[in-house]
């Protein structure tokens, strides 16, 4: 439970990181990485990617929202369209990172047991 | 085996990346659009923003200061000329990069670039017409003034510094949604963006649809529709006041009146498609300080213009040792447009001349490369303009250009949808090479009334009426242009192009243009007037000059009170209608009030009640607006329909002035019924037509002026959320405060040049071009009201006033 917490953290804090370097996709390379870098099921691998991105995502534009007072977010959930909902277009915003970085970070996970072999772990007995 | 998950996780994440950063039909790419990091989030700007900055901007010479105040509106203070153009186009692209370059797509014929093939038409138009060879021909006559070339190069090389900077979360959200990057900045550019404001300014002509009226109705019936000149006349310049000594004598050709005027022409081409708004506007005026309260002159200026978001206008204070400018700027070109510096005021309406006309060319075949002129056969200049159209191929489009002026239709292109088999070339003073730059520069600087004279002589299209005020008193108005002389009806339809003898002779003189100085009567004025009495100018106006709201202006600046701003204010936001007050009582003096329905009694009793004024609650105006519009079809949609013209119509104090002079106006009766219908019978039918459409809105709830009027600004790439639409305010297309659905007082100025000059103004948008910035539209609401904000001319020891929100400090 431990590794999962931090994986989802770790992710979310080194995709916000990439997101200042690189384009959108380096969230992909941020879940990449940790998924690799902490070993985990595939499932929790996963989902590990997939919630810190959420999250990250969901703060970050709750964030920017409330500073703007939904200026922004009103008109673009209109041209999108989402009927006005701010709170759909968040979420919408959250999903997309997230389905991106879930599956890189799967992806992290397989390469990594390709490296290091599985041993028997001794939990799932 | 082992490979088998990884694999196909590693597809599904490349997949996932690739689609989310694909673009697909005018949907943005979501990963990059969403991403908060990077996307359409990072335009969400923070209600709170700090703009307070120190910045480094390498193109400047010395350091320089950026006061934003709480309007956010800029006051630059720079320690040379050079220096102030550069952080003005640092500022324009800062606020309003899309929009400037939008513009120059839109004026260069490049929309294709961003939305693919159906904009092919649009663009050929523009590239038809010349704009991108007349804008090249202007930078090259821009740049051969060292002066000119100087504050180009720097305004330019301020936007790119901006550009050059700009980074990916940065980019303006338009760019983001329609999937596309900024180029960097030319001079070519500003000069496109000026070709885009005289088209929008001196492309008012009705050459083909005259043509085809003339053909089907006759000359004689033509020149009763379209009369030279109004019964009432009050021009710009009064008839008494000009001396007139014509320096050059234009004549018509002897043949005029069998190949031009009684000609029976086969056109296909109904309209030169892409034309201005007709109301395209203004008022200003200035008053001597003989009739204000102050002592001193005011002056007042409210161009009327497509009104779109952003915003047309940048406001901004521009300082330096050679001058200190305030007023509005154009995104897209160095200087200020309308505005006042520390000794005068000056301002713009719009001369509303025609200076665009149409030859029919004859080509030898159907090569193009050669054409009759003068009984011989010349060779065609072609021109091929390259139309790159997004996701397909390129178009190119070969122009040929004549001495004329570039054939604009022709088989392959008619502008509409008719299939056209003739050539036409079109001769517009827009594709001439001029410096108008050089006139802004010139007013900026202006110090009294010869340094306005001498700044305006640059103005030369479009053709505008400046106006001046200055603190040492004078008052003054030029109707200010390069205009052709032309003979009487020369350029009103397509002309031969087959020799040189109906060319434009001659340019009239500068010193010809009508202009006033320090009049008698205390002030000068302009609304799209005619400049001068149409039967008394040696040289042939032409075009469409609305009287009403002239004669509105001059009536309350007759009176012999003293003027304060306070009046000022009011009479910009009059929404008197003149037109309705000579109309109205026609309209009750015919209509048989005795036998109606208790339902068409009531919209009698409102229409005869009704205070003349265009309030945004009554119901009056509608109801007046509706019956003169049945009315306006009913008398001449059979005439049209003969000529092939359906919603064409002549003007409407032509049909006024017909109907109050004749009883048995000719046109009343419909030629297509055996019967003859009078006058009469036309007014009742439009007020049984106009009740019904009343019922309709009436039970809708939209019959009150402003909802059936629905003002709306809309944003330049129509994006309905990030437009205002429904805006429910006062005003119509007659009275001084010209509001009409997509078109109204784009920015309303008023200047007293007391010694401590006091200013006010507002237009109908916000100082930022940016959709997710609280400072995009925050104008509107009160410019809707008619109310106005004091106008600071900040001098640099108020650094420490609490109206400057942020202070930008420049270092190289």
């Amino acid at each position: 439970m431990a590794k999962y917490i931090l994986s989802i953290l770790v992710t979310a804090l080194l995709s916000f990181v990439s997101g200042l370097y690189l384009p959108w996709w380096g969230i992909a390379i941020a879940a990449f990485l940790v998924s690799a870098a902490i070993p985990q099921k595939p499932g929790f691998s996963f989902l590990s990617g997939f919630l810190g991105v959420f999250l990250l995502w969901e703060v970050l534009a709750w964030w920017i929202d409330n500073k703007n007072n939904g200026i922004l977010s009103q008109k673009i959930a209109v041209l999108i369209p989402l009927g006005g909902s701010t709170v759909l277009l968040i979420v919408i915003t959250s999903l997309v990172g997230a389905l991106v970085a879930g599956s890189a970070a799967l992806a992290g996970c397989y390469a990594r047991r390709l490296v290091y072999p599985q041993p028997v772990p001794e939990e799932a007995i | 085996m082992k490979f088998v998950p990884l694999l196909v996780s590693i597809s599904l994440t490349v997949l996932l990346i690739v689609v989310f950063n694909t673009r697909f039909g005018l949907a943005p790419a979501f990963g990059q659009f969403l991403s908060p990091q990077h996307g359409f989030w990072q335009n969400a700007e923070a209600v709170d923003k700090d703009f307070n900055q120190d910045l480094r901007l390498p193109g400047l010479k010395d350091p320089a200061e950026i006061y934003l105040d709480d309007r956010l509106v800029p006051h630059v203070f720079a320690a040379n000329e050079i220096d102030a153009f550069y952080i003005q186009g640092y500022l324009h692209a800062r606020f309003r990069l899309w929009q400037m370059e939008f513009q120059t797509y839109a004026a260069g014929g490049r929309i294709s670039e961003l939305v693919g093939p159906r904009a092919t038409s649009y663009d050929r138009e523009k590239r038809r017409l010349g704009m991108v060879y007349s804008a090249e021909k202007t930078v090259a006559e821009m740049e051969k003034d060292p002066e000119t070339k100087a504050q180009l190069d720097a305004y330019t090389a301020g936007v790119n510094e901006y550009i050059n900077h700009l980074t990916e979360s940065e980019l303006p959200l338009e760019y983001k949604l329609l999937g596309y990057q900024p180029e960097l900045w030319t001079n070519l550019k500003t000069a496109l963006l000026m070709k885009y404001m005289s088209l929008d300014l001196s492309g008012a002509e009705d050459d083909f649809e005259f043509t085809k009226i003339r053909t089907a109705l006759g000359y004689a019936a033509f020149e009763k529709m379209f009369p030279l000149a109004p019964d009432s006349l009050d021009p710009i310049v009064p008839v008494d006041t000009i001396e007139r000594h014509p320096t050059i004598i234009v004549k018509a050709p002897a043949n005029s009146d069998s190949v031009y005027l009684q000609k029976k022409d086969t056109t296909t081409v109904s309209s030169s498609a892409g034309k201005p708004d007709k109301d395209n506007g203004s008022n200003n005026w200035a008053v001597s300080g003989i009739k204000t309260k102050s002592g001193s002159p005011i002056l007042c200026n409210d161009p009327h213009l497509g009104l779109h978001l952003p915003s047309l206008w940048y406001e901004m204070q521009i300082s330096c040792p050679s001058f200190n400018g305030y007023g509005v700027t154009l995104p897209g070109a160095p200087g200020i447009v309308i505005g006042f510096n520390d000794s005068c005021a000056y301002g713009l309406t719009n001369s509303m001349r025609d200076v665009r006309d149409y030859y029919e060319i004859r080509f030898r075949d159907d090569s193009r490369k050669e054409y009759m002129y003068n009984g011989q056969w010349v060779p065609t200049e072609f021109r091929y303009e390259h139309i790159l159209r997004k996701d397909t191929t390129e178009y190119i489009d070969t122009v040929a250009y004549t001495v004329f002026g570039p054939v604009m239709f022709d088989k392959s292109f008619s502008g509409n949808r008719n299939t056209n088999e003739k050539y036409y070339a079109v001769r517009w003073k827009g594709n001439d090479a001029s410096n108008e730059m050089r006139a802004f520069y010139g007013l900026l600087h202006a110090r009294n009334y010869e340094d306005y004279r001498h700044a305006i002589q640059w103005l030369h299209t479009p053709g505008q009426n400046v106006i001046f005020a200055c603190k040492n008193g004078d008052i003054a108005i030029t109707a200010q242009g390069e205009f052709p002389a032309k003979w009487r009806r020369q350029g009103d339809f397509i002309m031969p192009g087959t020799d040189s003898s109906y060319q434009w002779q001659a340019t009239i003189p500068q010193p010809e243009n009508p202009y006033m100085y320090n009049p008698e009567r205390g002030f000068v004025s302009s609304a799209n007037q005619y400049p001068v009495n149409p039967l008394t100018y040696p040289y042939y106006l032409g075009g469409e000059h609305l009287m009403e709201r002239g004669m509105t202006i001059n009536r309350y600046l007759s009176q012999p009170t003293e003027f304060g701003i306070e009046d000022m204010m009011k009479m910009q936001t009059d929404t008197y209608n003149p037109f309705a007050a000579s109309a109205r009582p026609l309209l009750l003096k015919y209509i048989d009030s005795a036998s109606l329905d208790d339902g068409a009694r009531k919209y009698y009793d409102l229409l005869r009640e009704w205070d003349l004024h265009y309030e945004a609650d009554g119901k009056g105006a509608s109801i007046f607006q509706i019956c003169w519009d049945s009315l306006r079809r009913i008398v001449w949609q059979d005439e049209m329909d003969k000529a092939g013209l359906p919603g064409f119509y002549p003007y409407n104090i032509t049909l006024l002035e017909g109907l109050l002079r004749d009883s048995a106006y000719e046109f009343a009766d419909n030629i297509e019924t055996p019967e003859k219908e009078s006058v009469k019978q036309d007014i009742n039918e439009a007020f049984k037509e106009a009740v019904k459409t009343c019922l309709t809105l009436d039970q809708e709830g939209n019959l009150t002026w402003g909802k059936l009027k629905s003002t709306r600004i809309e944003h330049l790439a129509r994006l309905v959320p990030f437009s205002r639409m429904d805006i429910d305010n006062s005003g119509g297309v007659y009275a001084i405060n010209s509001m009409k659905k997509d078109h109204g007082p784009s920015w309303r100025m008023i200047v007293q040049l007391t010694k401590n000059t006091e200013a006010y103004g507002i237009y109908p948008g916000g100082q930022s071009g940016n959709p997710g910035s609280p400072y995009y539209d925050n104008f509107i609401d009160n410019w809707a009201n008619g109310k106005y904000y004091p106008l600071w001319m900040m001098a640099k020891e108020e650094e420490g006033d609490k109206r400057v929100k942020a202070i930008i400090r420049l270092t190289q």
